[in-house]
Protein backbone atom coordinates (compact mmCIF):
# COMPACT_ATOMS: atom_id res chain seq x y z
CA UNK A 1 0.00 0.00 0.00
CA UNK A 2 2.86 2.04 0.72
CA UNK A 3 5.02 2.11 -2.18
CA UNK A 4 1.15 2.90 -4.22
CA UNK A 5 2.88 6.08 -4.55
CA UNK A 6 6.91 7.58 -4.73
CA UNK A 7 8.13 8.64 -1.65
CA UNK A 8 8.09 12.00 -3.22
CA UNK A 9 4.77 12.00 -3.66
CA UNK A 10 3.84 10.95 -0.13
CA UNK A 11 6.30 13.87 0.42
CA UNK A 12 3.66 16.33 -1.28
CA UNK A 13 0.86 14.71 0.37
CA UNK A 14 2.02 15.33 3.64
CA UNK A 15 3.27 18.62 2.83
CA UNK A 16 -0.14 19.37 1.25
CA UNK A 17 -1.62 18.62 4.29
CA UNK A 18 0.66 20.57 6.66
CA UNK A 19 0.21 23.50 4.62
CA UNK A 20 -3.45 23.57 4.39
CA UNK A 21 -3.52 22.83 8.25
CA UNK A 22 -1.55 25.75 9.15
CA UNK A 23 -3.11 28.20 6.85
CA UNK A 24 -6.52 27.13 8.34
CA UNK A 25 -5.21 27.48 11.70
CA UNK A 26 -4.43 31.09 11.07
CA UNK A 27 -7.39 31.89 8.94
CA UNK A 28 -9.49 31.06 11.83
CA UNK A 29 -8.90 33.27 14.20
CA UNK A 30 -8.67 36.32 11.62
CA UNK A 31 -11.38 34.78 10.06
CA UNK A 32 -14.02 35.10 12.52
CA UNK A 33 -13.73 38.44 13.85
CA UNK A 34 -13.02 40.04 10.32
CA UNK A 35 -16.83 38.10 9.57
CA UNK A 36 -18.60 39.79 12.77
CA UNK A 37 -17.28 42.54 12.09
CA UNK A 38 -18.46 42.75 8.17
CA UNK A 39 -21.59 41.03 9.15
CA UNK A 40 -22.41 43.38 12.41
CA UNK A 41 -20.62 46.61 12.14
CA UNK A 42 -21.33 49.74 10.35
CA UNK A 43 -17.78 51.74 10.03
CA UNK A 44 -15.91 53.56 7.63
CA UNK A 45 -13.97 51.45 5.64
CA UNK A 46 -15.79 48.56 6.19
CA UNK A 47 -16.56 48.39 2.18
CA UNK A 48 -12.96 48.72 1.57
CA UNK A 49 -12.06 45.78 3.67
CA UNK A 50 -14.88 44.08 2.14
CA UNK A 51 -13.25 44.56 -1.17
CA UNK A 52 -9.54 43.26 0.64
CA UNK A 53 -10.79 40.33 2.04
CA UNK A 54 -12.10 39.20 -1.11
CA UNK A 55 -9.43 40.13 -3.67
CA UNK A 56 -7.87 36.90 -3.26
CA UNK A 57 -11.13 35.65 -4.91
CA UNK A 58 -11.45 37.80 -7.97
CA UNK A 59 -7.87 38.56 -8.98
CA UNK A 60 -5.83 35.88 -10.97
CA UNK A 61 -4.11 33.80 -8.18
CA UNK A 62 -0.67 35.00 -10.19
CA UNK A 63 -1.33 38.30 -9.37
CA UNK A 64 -1.77 37.32 -5.60
CA UNK A 65 1.21 35.25 -5.38
CA UNK A 66 3.02 38.11 -7.15
CA UNK A 67 1.80 40.68 -4.49
CA UNK A 68 2.89 38.29 -1.57
CA UNK A 69 6.12 37.93 -3.13
CA UNK A 70 6.49 42.13 -3.55
CA UNK A 71 5.87 41.93 0.52
CA UNK A 72 6.57 38.87 2.25
CA UNK A 73 9.86 38.45 -0.41
CA UNK A 74 12.73 38.42 2.04
CA UNK A 75 13.44 42.11 0.55
CA UNK A 76 9.75 42.59 0.77
CA UNK A 77 8.91 44.96 3.76
CA UNK A 78 7.10 42.82 5.93
CA UNK A 79 9.14 39.84 5.07
CA UNK A 80 12.48 41.32 5.43
CA UNK A 81 11.37 42.68 9.03
CA UNK A 82 10.02 39.25 10.34
CA UNK A 83 13.31 37.49 8.52
CA UNK A 84 15.45 39.37 10.61
CA UNK A 85 13.56 40.78 13.75
CA UNK A 86 11.71 36.98 14.23
CA UNK A 87 13.93 34.47 11.86
CA UNK A 88 10.67 33.84 9.59
CA UNK A 89 11.31 33.22 6.17
CA UNK A 90 8.00 32.76 4.00
CA UNK A 91 10.16 32.83 0.68
CA UNK A 92 10.83 29.02 -1.10
CA UNK A 93 9.85 27.60 2.06
CA UNK A 94 6.72 25.60 3.33
CA UNK A 95 6.05 28.47 5.35
CA UNK A 96 5.90 30.80 2.74
CA UNK A 97 2.96 27.97 0.47
CA UNK A 98 1.10 28.02 3.96
CA UNK A 99 0.76 31.64 4.11
CA UNK A 100 -0.15 31.82 -0.07
CA UNK A 101 -2.85 28.93 0.65
CA UNK A 102 -3.94 30.91 3.82
CA UNK A 103 -4.49 34.29 1.99
CA UNK A 104 -6.36 32.43 -1.01
CA UNK A 105 -8.59 30.56 1.81
CA UNK A 106 -9.40 33.38 3.46
CA UNK A 107 -12.49 34.74 1.66
CA UNK A 108 -13.56 31.68 1.84
CA UNK A 109 -13.67 30.86 5.43
CA UNK A 110 -15.25 34.59 6.09
CA UNK A 111 -17.82 34.20 3.54
CA UNK A 112 -19.17 31.04 5.32
CA UNK A 113 -18.69 32.89 8.93
CA UNK A 114 -20.53 35.61 7.61
CA UNK A 115 -23.64 34.26 6.25
CA UNK A 116 -23.71 32.13 9.71
CA UNK A 117 -23.61 35.43 11.89
CA UNK A 118 -26.24 36.99 9.67
CA UNK A 119 -28.16 34.27 10.17
CA UNK A 120 -28.29 35.10 14.13
CA UNK A 121 -30.89 36.86 15.55
CA UNK A 122 -29.53 40.09 16.76
CA UNK A 123 -32.43 39.74 19.07
CA UNK A 124 -31.54 37.02 20.97
CA UNK A 125 -28.04 38.60 21.70
CA UNK A 126 -29.88 41.65 23.43
CA UNK A 127 -32.06 39.61 25.38
CA UNK A 128 -29.08 37.50 27.00
CA UNK A 129 -27.55 40.93 27.46
CA UNK A 130 -30.92 42.17 29.56
CA UNK A 131 -30.04 38.81 31.55
CA UNK A 132 -26.40 40.29 32.36
CA UNK A 133 -24.36 39.14 30.12
CA UNK A 134 -21.28 41.71 28.69
CA UNK A 135 -20.72 41.61 25.07
CA UNK A 136 -17.53 39.43 25.46
CA UNK A 137 -19.55 36.99 27.10
CA UNK A 138 -22.63 37.46 24.77
CA UNK A 139 -20.46 36.62 22.09
CA UNK A 140 -19.14 33.55 23.81
CA UNK A 141 -21.87 31.82 24.98
CA UNK A 142 -24.61 33.02 22.08
CA UNK A 143 -23.43 33.81 18.77
CA UNK A 144 -20.21 31.30 19.01
CA UNK A 145 -22.24 28.33 19.37
CA UNK A 146 -24.94 29.33 17.09
CA UNK A 147 -22.75 29.90 14.34
CA UNK A 148 -20.81 27.33 15.01
CA UNK A 149 -22.05 25.43 12.00
CA UNK A 150 -20.74 27.88 9.70
CA UNK A 151 -17.23 27.79 10.90
CA UNK A 152 -17.04 24.27 10.78
CA UNK A 153 -18.27 24.90 6.87
CA UNK A 154 -15.45 27.63 6.47
CA UNK A 155 -12.74 25.34 8.11
CA UNK A 156 -13.39 22.75 5.78
CA UNK A 157 -13.97 25.08 2.99
CA UNK A 158 -10.42 26.97 3.69
CA UNK A 159 -8.89 23.41 4.33
CA UNK A 160 -9.77 22.30 0.79
CA UNK A 161 -9.05 25.50 -0.34
CA UNK A 162 -5.51 25.06 1.22
CA UNK A 163 -4.89 22.17 -0.08
CA UNK A 164 -5.93 22.81 -3.62
CA UNK A 165 -3.95 25.64 -4.45
CA UNK A 166 -1.62 26.24 -6.91
CA UNK A 167 -1.46 29.84 -9.23
CA UNK A 168 -0.17 32.07 -6.04
CA UNK A 169 1.68 29.09 -4.50
CA UNK A 170 4.15 28.51 -7.47
CA UNK A 171 4.62 32.27 -7.85
CA UNK A 172 5.06 33.19 -4.61
CA UNK A 173 7.41 30.31 -3.69
CA UNK A 174 8.32 28.28 -6.53
CA UNK A 175 7.72 24.66 -7.18
CA UNK A 176 10.77 23.08 -4.58
CA UNK A 177 10.38 19.59 -3.56
CA UNK A 178 10.19 19.19 0.39
CA UNK A 179 9.25 23.03 0.97
CA UNK A 180 6.47 23.93 -1.73
CA UNK A 181 5.88 21.08 -3.82
CA UNK A 182 2.31 20.25 -2.57
CA UNK A 183 0.12 18.12 -4.74
CA UNK A 184 -1.28 20.52 -6.72
CA UNK A 185 2.50 21.27 -7.82
CA UNK A 186 3.53 17.37 -8.04
CA UNK A 187 0.45 16.66 -10.80
CA UNK A 188 1.70 20.28 -12.55
CA UNK A 189 5.04 18.75 -12.53
CA UNK A 190 4.07 15.31 -13.43
CA UNK A 191 2.18 16.36 -16.53
CA UNK A 192 4.65 17.95 -18.01
CA UNK A 193 7.31 14.77 -17.25
CA UNK A 194 7.20 12.44 -20.22
CA UNK A 195 5.35 9.16 -18.66
CA UNK A 196 4.16 11.07 -16.00
CA UNK A 197 0.50 10.96 -16.74
CA UNK A 198 -0.32 7.45 -14.77
CA UNK A 199 1.27 8.96 -11.52
CA UNK A 200 -0.48 12.51 -12.14
CA UNK A 201 -3.96 10.34 -12.08
CA UNK A 202 -3.07 9.09 -9.21
CA UNK A 203 -2.25 11.92 -7.04
CA UNK A 204 -5.22 13.35 -8.91
CA UNK A 205 -7.61 10.51 -7.65
CA UNK A 206 -6.06 10.65 -3.96
CA UNK A 207 -6.62 14.50 -3.81
CA UNK A 208 -10.38 14.05 -4.95
CA UNK A 209 -10.71 11.70 -2.26
CA UNK A 210 -8.87 13.96 0.66
CA UNK A 211 -11.76 16.51 -0.77
CA UNK A 212 -14.73 14.72 -0.55
CA UNK A 213 -13.79 12.88 3.06
CA UNK A 214 -13.30 16.29 4.57
CA UNK A 215 -16.67 17.88 3.18
CA UNK A 216 -18.49 14.17 4.30
CA UNK A 217 -16.76 14.90 7.68
CA UNK A 218 -17.87 18.40 7.76
CA UNK A 219 -21.19 17.65 6.98
CA UNK A 220 -21.12 15.19 9.58
CA UNK A 221 -20.13 17.41 12.27
CA UNK A 222 -22.69 20.16 10.92
CA UNK A 223 -25.33 17.70 11.32
CA UNK A 224 -24.78 17.01 15.04
CA UNK A 225 -23.89 20.21 16.04
CA UNK A 226 -27.32 21.58 14.07
CA UNK A 227 -28.95 19.39 15.70
CA UNK A 228 -28.04 20.47 19.11
CA UNK A 229 -28.32 23.84 18.25
CA UNK A 230 -32.02 23.93 16.76
CA UNK A 231 -33.31 20.82 17.59
CA UNK A 232 -35.29 19.41 20.75
CA UNK B 1 -39.73 52.52 42.16
CA UNK B 2 -38.76 53.47 39.25
CA UNK B 3 -38.51 57.26 37.36
CA UNK B 4 -38.85 57.24 33.90
CA UNK B 5 -37.89 61.07 31.67
CA UNK B 6 -37.04 60.68 28.19
CA UNK B 7 -37.03 62.03 25.19
CA UNK B 8 -36.05 60.59 21.66
CA UNK B 9 -37.08 61.67 18.20
CA UNK B 10 -37.61 59.51 15.54
CA UNK B 11 -39.00 60.24 11.60
CA UNK B 12 -42.19 61.30 12.39
CA UNK B 13 -42.49 60.56 15.95
CA UNK B 14 -41.34 61.86 19.02
CA UNK B 15 -41.11 59.90 22.18
CA UNK B 16 -41.20 62.82 25.29
CA UNK B 17 -42.73 60.83 28.69
CA UNK B 18 -42.38 61.32 32.36
CA UNK B 19 -43.57 58.88 34.22
CA UNK B 20 -42.98 57.11 37.99
CA UNK B 21 -43.94 53.48 38.63
CA UNK B 22 -44.30 52.45 42.37
CA UNK B 23 -43.76 48.64 43.55
CA UNK B 24 -46.53 46.52 42.20
CA UNK B 25 -47.70 46.07 38.59
CA UNK B 26 -47.45 49.10 36.20
CA UNK B 27 -48.83 49.06 33.39
CA UNK B 28 -48.02 51.39 29.94
CA UNK B 29 -51.15 51.17 28.28
CA UNK B 30 -51.77 52.42 24.50
CA UNK B 31 -52.62 51.85 21.22
CA UNK B 32 -49.74 50.26 19.00
CA UNK B 33 -47.70 52.95 17.73
CA UNK B 34 -47.63 55.07 21.34
CA UNK B 35 -43.88 54.63 22.17
CA UNK B 36 -44.59 51.59 24.90
CA UNK B 37 -42.10 49.40 23.53
CA UNK B 38 -39.03 52.33 22.59
CA UNK B 39 -40.54 53.47 26.56
CA UNK B 40 -39.35 49.80 27.66
CA UNK B 41 -36.37 49.25 25.74
CA UNK B 42 -35.11 52.61 26.93
CA UNK B 43 -35.26 51.44 30.47
CA UNK B 44 -33.75 47.97 29.58
CA UNK B 45 -30.80 50.03 27.68
CA UNK B 46 -31.81 48.72 24.60
CA UNK B 47 -32.17 52.17 22.92
CA UNK B 48 -29.93 55.30 24.16
CA UNK B 49 -32.41 58.10 23.99
CA UNK B 50 -31.67 61.53 23.07
CA UNK B 51 -32.19 62.70 26.49
CA UNK B 52 -33.72 61.62 29.77
CA UNK B 53 -32.77 60.30 33.10
CA UNK B 54 -34.13 56.91 34.31
CA UNK B 55 -33.65 55.97 37.41
CA UNK B 56 -34.59 52.48 39.44
CA UNK B 57 -34.74 53.21 43.58
CA UNK B 58 -30.96 55.06 43.79
CA UNK B 59 -29.68 53.25 40.95
CA UNK B 60 -29.39 55.92 37.68
CA UNK B 61 -29.36 53.72 34.47
CA UNK B 62 -28.95 56.72 32.21
CA UNK B 63 -28.71 60.51 32.83
CA UNK B 64 -27.88 62.31 29.65
CA UNK B 65 -27.01 65.68 30.91
CA UNK B 66 -24.58 63.53 33.83
CA UNK B 67 -23.60 61.34 31.31
CA UNK B 68 -24.78 58.33 32.53
CA UNK B 69 -25.49 55.27 29.94
CA UNK B 70 -25.13 52.31 31.55
CA UNK B 71 -24.91 49.01 29.38
CA UNK B 72 -27.66 46.66 29.49
CA UNK B 73 -26.23 44.19 30.63
CA UNK B 74 -25.26 46.16 34.09
CA UNK B 75 -28.74 47.12 34.56
CA UNK B 76 -30.10 44.02 35.88
CA UNK B 77 -33.94 44.41 34.53
CA UNK B 78 -35.17 41.04 34.08
CA UNK B 79 -36.91 41.95 30.02
CA UNK B 80 -39.69 39.46 29.06
CA UNK B 81 -40.31 40.17 25.65
CA UNK B 82 -42.90 39.57 23.27
CA UNK B 83 -41.58 36.55 21.29
CA UNK B 84 -40.29 35.25 24.00
CA UNK B 85 -36.46 35.18 22.92
CA UNK B 86 -35.37 31.97 24.47
CA UNK B 87 -31.90 30.43 23.29
CA UNK B 88 -32.73 27.67 21.40
CA UNK B 89 -29.10 25.77 21.98
CA UNK B 90 -29.38 25.58 25.67
CA UNK B 91 -32.17 23.97 27.43
CA UNK B 92 -34.94 24.99 30.10
CA UNK B 93 -32.74 24.55 32.45
CA UNK B 94 -30.00 26.32 31.32
CA UNK B 95 -31.84 29.27 29.76
CA UNK B 96 -33.33 29.55 34.02
CA UNK B 97 -30.16 29.26 35.08
CA UNK B 98 -28.07 31.93 32.53
CA UNK B 99 -29.17 34.83 33.77
CA UNK B 100 -28.33 33.75 37.51
CA UNK B 101 -25.09 32.57 36.21
CA UNK B 102 -24.38 36.62 35.97
CA UNK B 103 -26.26 38.18 38.66
CA UNK B 104 -23.72 39.56 41.28
CA UNK B 105 -22.84 37.17 44.85
CA UNK B 106 -24.78 39.29 46.98
CA UNK B 107 -27.77 40.18 44.88
CA UNK B 108 -31.50 38.97 46.36
CA UNK B 109 -32.13 36.07 44.19
CA UNK B 110 -35.07 33.98 43.83
CA UNK B 111 -35.19 30.43 44.56
CA UNK B 112 -34.95 28.21 41.44
CA UNK B 113 -37.03 25.24 42.85
CA UNK B 114 -39.55 27.64 43.62
CA UNK B 115 -40.10 29.98 40.90
CA UNK B 116 -40.49 26.43 38.58
CA UNK B 117 -43.41 25.37 40.90
CA UNK B 118 -44.74 29.05 40.65
CA UNK B 119 -44.62 28.64 36.83
CA UNK B 120 -45.40 24.73 36.78
CA UNK B 121 -42.31 24.12 34.28
CA UNK B 122 -40.75 21.54 36.18
CA UNK B 123 -41.74 18.82 33.18
CA UNK B 124 -40.16 21.23 30.56
CA UNK B 125 -36.69 21.82 32.40
CA UNK B 126 -34.60 18.97 29.96
CA UNK B 127 -36.18 20.37 26.57
CA UNK B 128 -34.93 22.31 24.46
CA UNK B 129 -37.23 25.61 23.55
CA UNK B 130 -38.05 24.36 19.73
CA UNK B 131 -39.70 21.84 21.60
CA UNK B 132 -41.82 23.54 23.70
CA UNK B 133 -45.54 25.75 22.88
CA UNK B 134 -45.70 29.38 23.06
CA UNK B 135 -47.61 29.16 26.04
CA UNK B 136 -44.90 27.06 27.70
CA UNK B 137 -42.14 29.22 26.07
CA UNK B 138 -43.51 32.64 27.54
CA UNK B 139 -43.50 30.98 30.91
CA UNK B 140 -39.46 30.18 31.32
CA UNK B 141 -39.28 33.37 29.31
CA UNK B 142 -40.46 34.71 32.59
CA UNK B 143 -38.97 32.67 34.66
CA UNK B 144 -35.88 33.56 32.80
CA UNK B 145 -35.96 36.95 33.62
CA UNK B 146 -37.09 36.11 37.05
CA UNK B 147 -34.17 34.12 38.12
CA UNK B 148 -31.61 36.86 36.52
CA UNK B 149 -31.74 39.05 40.22
CA UNK B 150 -33.68 41.94 38.30
CA UNK B 151 -34.54 45.10 40.10
CA UNK B 152 -37.27 44.99 37.99
CA UNK B 153 -39.31 42.95 35.52
CA UNK B 154 -40.08 44.44 32.38
CA UNK B 155 -42.16 42.90 30.07
CA UNK B 156 -43.26 43.88 26.23
CA UNK B 157 -46.65 42.68 25.71
CA UNK B 158 -45.84 39.05 26.80
CA UNK B 159 -49.63 37.86 25.63
CA UNK B 160 -49.47 39.27 22.35
CA UNK B 161 -48.33 36.50 20.19
CA UNK B 162 -50.40 34.25 22.19
CA UNK B 163 -54.17 33.06 21.10
CA UNK B 164 -56.73 33.39 23.54
CA UNK B 165 -56.53 30.28 25.50
CA UNK B 166 -52.60 30.54 26.59
CA UNK B 167 -53.44 34.31 27.29
CA UNK B 168 -55.63 32.69 29.75
CA UNK B 169 -53.32 30.56 30.87
CA UNK B 170 -50.50 32.69 31.27
CA UNK B 171 -52.30 35.78 32.99
CA UNK B 172 -52.86 34.11 36.31
CA UNK B 173 -49.21 33.58 36.14
CA UNK B 174 -48.11 37.47 36.20
CA UNK B 175 -51.11 37.86 38.86
CA UNK B 176 -49.50 35.43 41.02
CA UNK B 177 -45.98 37.12 40.86
CA UNK B 178 -47.55 40.56 41.37
CA UNK B 179 -49.11 39.11 45.03
CA UNK B 180 -45.95 36.89 45.66
CA UNK B 181 -42.74 38.52 44.08
CA UNK B 182 -41.65 41.45 46.07
CA UNK B 183 -39.94 42.77 42.33
CA UNK B 184 -41.98 45.58 40.52
CA UNK B 185 -42.99 44.97 37.07
CA UNK B 186 -43.23 47.27 34.14
CA UNK B 187 -45.52 45.73 31.82
CA UNK B 188 -46.80 46.85 28.50
CA UNK B 189 -50.15 46.35 26.89
CA UNK B 190 -52.75 47.73 24.70
CA UNK B 191 -55.23 44.52 25.97
CA UNK B 192 -57.89 46.40 28.41
CA UNK B 193 -58.89 42.45 29.85
CA UNK B 194 -55.08 42.99 30.89
CA UNK B 195 -54.82 46.52 32.36
CA UNK B 196 -57.85 45.29 34.58
CA UNK B 197 -56.48 42.37 35.92
CA UNK B 198 -52.74 43.04 36.20
CA UNK B 199 -51.84 46.48 37.03
CA UNK B 200 -51.72 48.35 40.27
CA UNK B 201 -50.71 51.49 38.15
CA UNK B 202 -51.44 52.39 34.93
CA UNK B 203 -49.93 54.79 32.75
CA UNK B 204 -51.93 55.57 29.30
CA UNK B 205 -49.61 56.83 26.38
CA UNK B 206 -50.42 58.47 23.18
CA UNK B 207 -48.36 59.18 20.39
CA UNK B 208 -45.02 59.42 22.35
CA UNK B 209 -46.87 61.60 25.40
CA UNK B 210 -48.24 60.38 28.81
CA UNK B 211 -51.78 61.42 29.03
CA UNK B 212 -52.69 59.77 32.32
CA UNK B 213 -51.02 58.08 35.13
CA UNK B 214 -52.05 56.90 38.83
CA UNK B 215 -54.00 53.72 40.30
CA UNK B 216 -55.56 51.67 37.64
CA UNK B 217 -59.14 52.57 39.16
CA UNK B 218 -58.80 55.96 38.71
CA UNK B 219 -57.68 56.35 35.58
CA UNK B 220 -59.64 53.35 33.98
CA UNK B 221 -62.35 54.97 35.43
CA UNK B 222 -61.72 58.68 34.05
CA UNK B 223 -64.07 58.98 30.66
CA UNK B 224 -61.44 61.84 29.67
CA UNK B 225 -58.61 58.98 29.81
CA UNK B 226 -59.50 56.01 26.97
CA UNK B 227 -56.31 55.09 25.65
CA UNK B 228 -57.78 51.54 24.08
CA UNK B 229 -60.25 53.96 22.39
CA UNK B 230 -63.76 54.03 23.82
CA UNK B 231 -65.10 50.68 22.17
CA UNK B 232 -62.43 49.54 24.83
CA UNK B 233 -63.58 51.21 27.65
CA UNK B 234 -64.24 49.76 30.78
CA UNK B 235 -63.80 50.25 34.76
CA UNK B 236 -62.43 47.70 37.55
CA UNK B 237 -64.22 46.85 40.17
CA UNK B 238 -62.84 45.41 43.51
CA UNK B 239 -65.06 43.11 45.13
CA UNK B 240 -64.87 39.77 47.87
CA UNK B 241 -66.88 36.55 46.72
CA UNK B 242 -69.18 36.00 49.57
CA UNK B 243 -70.42 32.40 48.43
CA UNK B 244 -71.14 30.14 44.80
CA UNK B 245 -74.59 29.38 44.46
CA UNK B 246 -75.77 26.38 43.23
CA UNK B 247 -77.66 27.53 40.11
CA UNK B 248 -74.17 28.35 38.61
CA UNK B 249 -73.61 31.87 39.94
CA UNK B 250 -71.28 33.35 42.20
CA UNK B 251 -72.09 36.23 44.49
CA UNK B 252 -69.80 39.11 45.05
CA UNK B 253 -69.33 41.79 47.29
CA UNK B 254 -68.32 45.26 46.00
CA UNK B 255 -68.41 48.34 48.68
CA UNK B 256 -71.11 46.97 50.41
CA UNK B 257 -73.09 45.97 46.99
CA UNK B 258 -74.17 42.71 46.14
CA UNK B 259 -72.67 41.57 42.24
CA UNK B 260 -73.58 38.56 40.93
CA UNK B 261 -71.39 36.88 38.58
CA UNK B 262 -70.95 33.51 36.44
CA UNK B 263 -69.49 31.21 38.69
CA UNK B 264 -65.68 32.27 39.36
CA UNK B 265 -62.99 29.71 40.07
CA UNK B 266 -62.02 31.61 43.25
CA UNK B 267 -63.33 30.61 46.91
CA UNK B 268 -65.45 32.75 49.19
CA UNK B 269 -63.21 35.18 51.06
CA UNK B 270 -60.95 35.96 47.70
CA UNK B 271 -60.23 39.24 46.71
CA UNK B 272 -60.65 39.84 43.10
CA UNK B 273 -61.03 42.87 40.13
CA UNK B 274 -63.74 42.77 37.97
CA UNK B 275 -63.61 44.30 34.61
CA UNK B 276 -67.18 45.88 33.11
CA UNK B 277 -66.89 46.68 29.64
CA UNK B 278 -68.71 50.03 29.22
CA UNK B 279 -70.50 48.98 26.61
CA UNK B 280 -72.76 46.54 28.61
CA UNK B 281 -73.60 48.99 31.10
CA UNK B 282 -77.06 50.33 31.00
CA UNK B 283 -78.56 53.86 32.77
CA UNK B 284 -81.70 54.20 33.96
CA UNK B 285 -82.80 57.60 36.28
CA UNK B 286 -85.73 55.32 38.55
CA UNK B 287 -84.68 52.12 39.92
CA UNK B 288 -85.62 49.45 37.33
CA UNK B 289 -88.81 47.10 38.05
CA UNK B 290 -89.20 44.24 36.16
CA UNK B 291 -86.05 43.72 34.85
CA UNK B 292 -83.66 40.40 33.67
CA UNK B 293 -80.34 41.85 34.88
CA UNK B 294 -79.21 40.90 38.42
CA UNK B 295 -77.16 43.96 38.85
CA UNK B 296 -78.41 47.46 39.65
CA UNK B 297 -76.13 48.89 40.80
CA UNK B 298 -77.26 52.54 42.71
CA UNK B 299 -74.95 56.07 42.12
CA UNK B 300 -74.25 59.14 41.34
CA UNK B 301 -73.44 60.69 37.42
CA UNK B 302 -69.81 62.11 37.84
CA UNK B 303 -69.26 63.02 34.05
CA UNK B 304 -70.74 62.71 30.58
CA UNK B 305 -68.03 62.47 28.23
CA UNK B 306 -69.90 63.04 24.10
CA UNK B 307 -67.76 60.92 22.18
CA UNK B 308 -66.86 61.83 18.39
CA UNK B 309 -69.96 59.34 16.90
CA UNK B 310 -73.29 59.55 18.25
CA UNK B 311 -71.58 57.96 21.79
CA UNK B 312 -71.28 59.30 24.90
CA UNK B 313 -69.46 57.62 27.75
CA UNK B 314 -71.02 58.15 31.43
CA UNK B 315 -69.01 57.60 34.44
CA UNK B 316 -71.13 56.67 37.50
CA UNK B 317 -70.26 57.03 41.15
CA UNK B 318 -71.59 53.96 42.87
CA UNK B 319 -70.59 52.19 46.62
CA UNK B 320 -68.86 49.54 44.32
CA UNK B 321 -66.85 51.85 43.11
CA UNK B 322 -66.69 54.06 39.77
CA UNK B 323 -68.27 52.71 36.69
CA UNK B 324 -68.30 53.83 32.99
CA UNK B 325 -71.36 53.61 30.60
CA UNK B 326 -71.29 53.79 26.94
CA UNK B 327 -74.19 55.03 25.97
CA UNK B 328 -75.97 57.39 22.97
CA UNK B 329 -75.83 61.16 23.30
CA UNK B 330 -79.70 61.01 22.61
CA UNK B 331 -79.96 58.82 25.50
CA UNK B 332 -77.76 60.87 27.85
CA UNK B 333 -79.90 63.98 26.35
CA UNK B 334 -83.39 62.13 27.23
CA UNK B 335 -82.46 61.34 30.62
CA UNK B 336 -80.80 64.69 31.78
CA UNK B 337 -77.85 63.10 32.66
CA UNK B 338 -75.14 65.59 33.88
CA UNK B 339 -73.42 65.28 36.99
CA UNK B 340 -74.79 64.89 40.16
CA UNK B 341 -77.53 63.36 38.88
CA UNK B 342 -78.53 60.46 40.49
CA UNK B 343 -79.00 57.17 38.42
CA UNK B 344 -78.57 53.68 38.40
CA UNK B 345 -76.25 51.13 36.69
CA UNK B 346 -77.76 47.76 35.20
CA UNK B 347 -74.84 45.12 34.52
CA UNK B 348 -76.13 42.01 32.92
CA UNK B 349 -74.59 39.11 34.79
CA UNK B 350 -73.16 36.95 31.78
CA UNK B 351 -71.78 39.59 30.11
CA UNK B 352 -69.25 39.67 32.49
CA UNK B 353 -66.38 37.89 30.64
CA UNK B 354 -64.49 35.06 32.45
CA UNK B 355 -61.26 36.76 31.36
CA UNK B 356 -62.05 40.05 32.77
CA UNK B 357 -62.33 38.40 36.26
CA UNK B 358 -59.34 38.12 37.94
CA UNK B 359 -57.79 37.26 41.17
CA UNK B 360 -55.66 40.96 43.10
CA UNK B 361 -55.18 41.53 46.61
CA UNK B 362 -54.01 44.89 44.94
CA UNK B 363 -57.26 45.78 43.13
CA UNK B 364 -56.22 49.51 42.59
Amino acid sequence: MADWLSPAEWEAVRLSLRVAFWATLFSLPIGIPVAYALARWRFPGREALNVLVHLPLIMPPVVTGYLLLLTFGTRGPVGGFLDSALDLTFAFRWTGAALAAGVMAFPFMVRAVRLSIEAVDPKLEQAASTLGASRPWVFLTVTLPLILPGIIAGTVLAFAKGMGEFGATITFVSNIPGQTRTIPLAIDLLLETPGGEARAARLAGLSIMLAATALALSEWISRRVASRVGGR
Amino acid sequence: MLEIAVRHAFPGFTLDAALTAPPGVTVLFGRSGSGKTTLVDAVAGLLMPDAGRIAAGDLVLLDTERGVRLPPHRRRLGYVFQDGRLLPHLTVRRNLAYGAWFAPRGAPREDMGRVVELLGIGHLLDRRPAALSGGEKQRVAIGRALLSAPRLILADEPLAALDEARKAEILPYFERLRDEVSVPILYVSHSATEVARLATTVVALEAGRVVAQGPAAEVLGDPAVLPAGAREAGAVLAAVVVRHHSDGLSELDAGGLALFLPRVAQPPGAALRVRIAAHDVILSRGRPEGLSALNVLPGVVREVRPGEGPGAIVALDTPAGRLLARITRRSAAALELAPGVAAHAVVKTVSVAPSDVGGGRRAG
